[in-house]
């Protein structure tokens, strides 16, 4: 059997949208942030989580895939294991901030009304025990999730990339079986102190892997079904079902007209496990954007586009650098104020400084590929496929 | 992307007319409660009844740390006490009496286990059950913290008394520690489920702060601004009390 085609050239689609998300991430990792209500959390189902683990498989397996065809298993899935090395070596550096800012924050603060949210910081009294379960991955703070499950789905990736190359079939089909049984016996990994992971790995493998799918030929072989008008009234329809049923968690008074037996249905949607209502929420949103954005949209070449593109481009330092974006702009709100113009002012901040960074490790980029003596360039090119993967 | 940009700015456009909605003066401070997140659908019926034939009203507090005050002034001053007065004040002719039986570091399960003790010793008509923080720190898997108030509002139910959830406070300079989000939607959906009120103190709360009536950012070992918010709790849950059980209270001067 042959290796599917794949699409050559670069897709700034996937750069855009993964843009978008990580901007949408820093946004709603800032606590108490008014702007984060323009965020899609708030309006269906899904956020961009999914966006952001999707779009990522779907590099993965373009920029490896691309790899593994022309140099083998053992180089590619070498290529990947380093790269979930890199993201580990950046959940900890993260985790070093992440200590250092609720430390300091924690520490000045003593306020009666609060006595009872102190006990948030009974974790710093055990450092010997709660690093080292942040180094096991098992110990994570609150928006510190998204890496940990990154890495995982990379360490697992090699043998599933080599599957999806010459049975791309087979290797969803496991993907959905694996999600299956996960809901059916509640696999997870451990948490500490307690719990499991926010993420679960077994259940968000099946965005990832589906996102790797359609890098790898899938989408070319949905592209009817996606054209379809049927398709894209159901997605409309159910992404406008999604938005009545967002609306009720805000506006108590219009859950009246959601009848019960529909709550007992959906709810309670199930992030841990990538609900199937938030992965169908995602390929309604991916059905309307494949439809309404097409590959070669002059609007995606267009300086108005570039900023979320080069941040896409480089999504792994910008994600880091949101997080930590998103540690100072609680940080400044605390010091300084928490007041509604702070925040619309850190949000915006944080924007430009993602932007500002994206362009500085661009320029990077290229003045280390034109030096004499730079380091080989064989590696694969992740900026060509459209992001890192 | 059009549709979803088209759905959030409706979605914004909606959430702005609440906002600028019918908001409730809960008396004299400047703290007001927006109708939107104190008034639902559902009923207090027990309330209702115990008001209208007995003319009394028993209230059970249940729940943790942030129930109550430190200090000598810490249990007048809490919520509890705090909705005591203002239902007697806007009740006069109702025998009013606010229990509370807090117990500091216990999770929904813990406390969901003490419902049934709770119903034999007090006899209430309503059980206010504030619960979520601790589950959230300790990071309970939500699933379990969800059977667990499920529990405990069915044993309530069952022995004849009405319920209200009231989740977590919203702490500005914390909520990068830990995530309530799972644990607040949990007890929406709880709350939805078996058609009881639910008093969102985390939403009420981050109104207050971004409305700019308190600055809940700020340290110190001040009372003050603590007795304030408590106060300001207790007539929101008075409000939303005689609303849910359709009560006719004497409106005070100081509300005019």
């Amino acid at each position: 059997m042959h290796a599917p085609v794949v699409t050559t050239g670069r897709d700034l689609r996937l750069d855009l949208f993964r843009g978008i998300a990580l901007w949408l991430i820093f946004l709603d990792h800032i606590p108490s942030n008014l702007v984060a209500w323009g965020t899609i959390r708030n309006y269906g189902f899904s956020d961009a989580t999914e966006i952001f683990v999707f779009v990522s498989g779907y590099t993965a397996a373009f920029v490896y895939g691309k790899e593994m065809r022309e140099r083998g298993f053992i180089i590619a899935g070498a290529h990947i294991l380093r790269r979930a090395w890199q993201i580990y070596v950046a959940h900890v550096f993260l985790f070093a901030i992440y200590l250092a800012e609720i430390s300091y924050v924690a520490t000045s603060f003593e306020n009666p009304l609060y006595a009872e949210e102190m006990n948030i910081l009974d974790f710093l009294k055990q450092p010997d025990v709660t690093i080292v379960q942040a180094l096991l991955l098992k110990f994570k703070p609150s928006n510190m999730d998204i890496l940990p499950l990154y890495i995982i789905l990379l360490l697992l990736f090699p043998p599933i990339l080599w599957l999806l190359q010459f049975r791309s079939s087979l290797a969803l089909g496991a993907s959905v079986l694996l999600y299956v049984l996960t809901w059916h016996f509640n696999w997870n990994m451990p948490s500490y102190p307690s719990g499991h992971w926010y993420f679960n790995p077994f259940a968000w493998q099946l965005l990832f892997v589906f996102g790797a799918w359609c890098a790898l030929g899938g989408a070319q072989r949905l592209s009817t079904v996606l054209q379809s008008p049927v398709t894209l009234s159901v997605a409309a329809a159910y992404l406008l079902f999604a938005f009545v049923i967002s609306l009720t968690w805000y506006l108590p008074g219009m859950s009246q007209y959601v009848p019960h037996w529909l709550e007992e249905v959906i709810y309670p949607i199930d992030k841990v496990n990538l609900d199937v209502l938030r992965f169908a929420h995602f390929l309604a949103l991916a059905v309307l954007t494949v439809r309404f954005v097409p590959r070669d949209w002059p609007f995606l070449k267009s300086w108005w586009a570039w900023p979320p593109i080069v941040c896409g481009q480089h999504s792994l330092e910008i994600f880091c650098l949101g997080v930590f974006l998103s540690f100072a702009a609680h940080f400044a709100m605390v010091e300084v104020s928490g007041a509604v113009w702070m925040q619309f002012l850190v949000s915006g901040l944080g924007i430009v400084a993602m932007i500002a960074v994206a362009c500085l490790i661009t320029w990077y980029k290229r003045a280390e590929g034109r030096s004499p003596g730079s380091r080989s360039r064989k590696t694969p090119d992740a900026d060509l496929a459209g992001g890192e993967a | 992307m059009k549709t979803p940009v088209a759905a959030t700015l409706a979605g914004l456009a909606v959430a702005l007319l609440a906002l600028g909605g019918t908001a409730v003066a809960t008396d004299g401070q400047k703290c007001e409660s927006p109708g939107y997140l104190l008034f639902g659908n559902n009923e207090l019926k027990h309330v209702a009844e115990a008001v209208k034939k007995d003319r009394r009203l028993t209230i059970a507090v249940v729940g943790t740390g942030s129930s109550i005050l430190a200090g000598p002034d810490g249990p007048r001053s809490a919520y509890p006490a705090r909705l005591e007065a203002a239902l007697k004040q806007r009740l006069p002719s109702v025998a009013v009496k606010v229990v509370t039986l807090v117990r500091t570091r216990m999770s929904a399960e813990d406390l969901a286990r003490g419902m049934a003790k709770l119903l034999v010793d007090e006899k209430p008509d309503l059980v206010i059950w504030q619960t979520g923080t601790l589950d959230a720190i300790r990071r309970i898997e939500p699933e379990d913290f969800r059977a667990a108030l499920d529990e405990g509002v069915e044993t309530l139910h069952k022995g004849g008394a009405d319920v209200i959830l009231m989740n977590m406070q919203y702490s500005p300079r914390t909520d990068i520690m830990v995530a309530l989000g799972p644990y607040a939607d949990n007890m929406r959906v709880v709350a939805q489920q078996h058609e009881i009120p639910l008093f969102d103190r985390l939403a009420i709360m981050r109104h207050w702060s971004d409305t700019g009536a308190f600055d809940l950012y700020a340290a110190g070992k001040d009372n003050v601004l603590a007795q304030l918010v408590h106060d300001c709790i207790g007539r929101a849950i008075a409000s939303m009390i005689i609303d849910a059980a359709h009560l006719e209270p004497v409106e005070s001067k100081a509300g005019q």
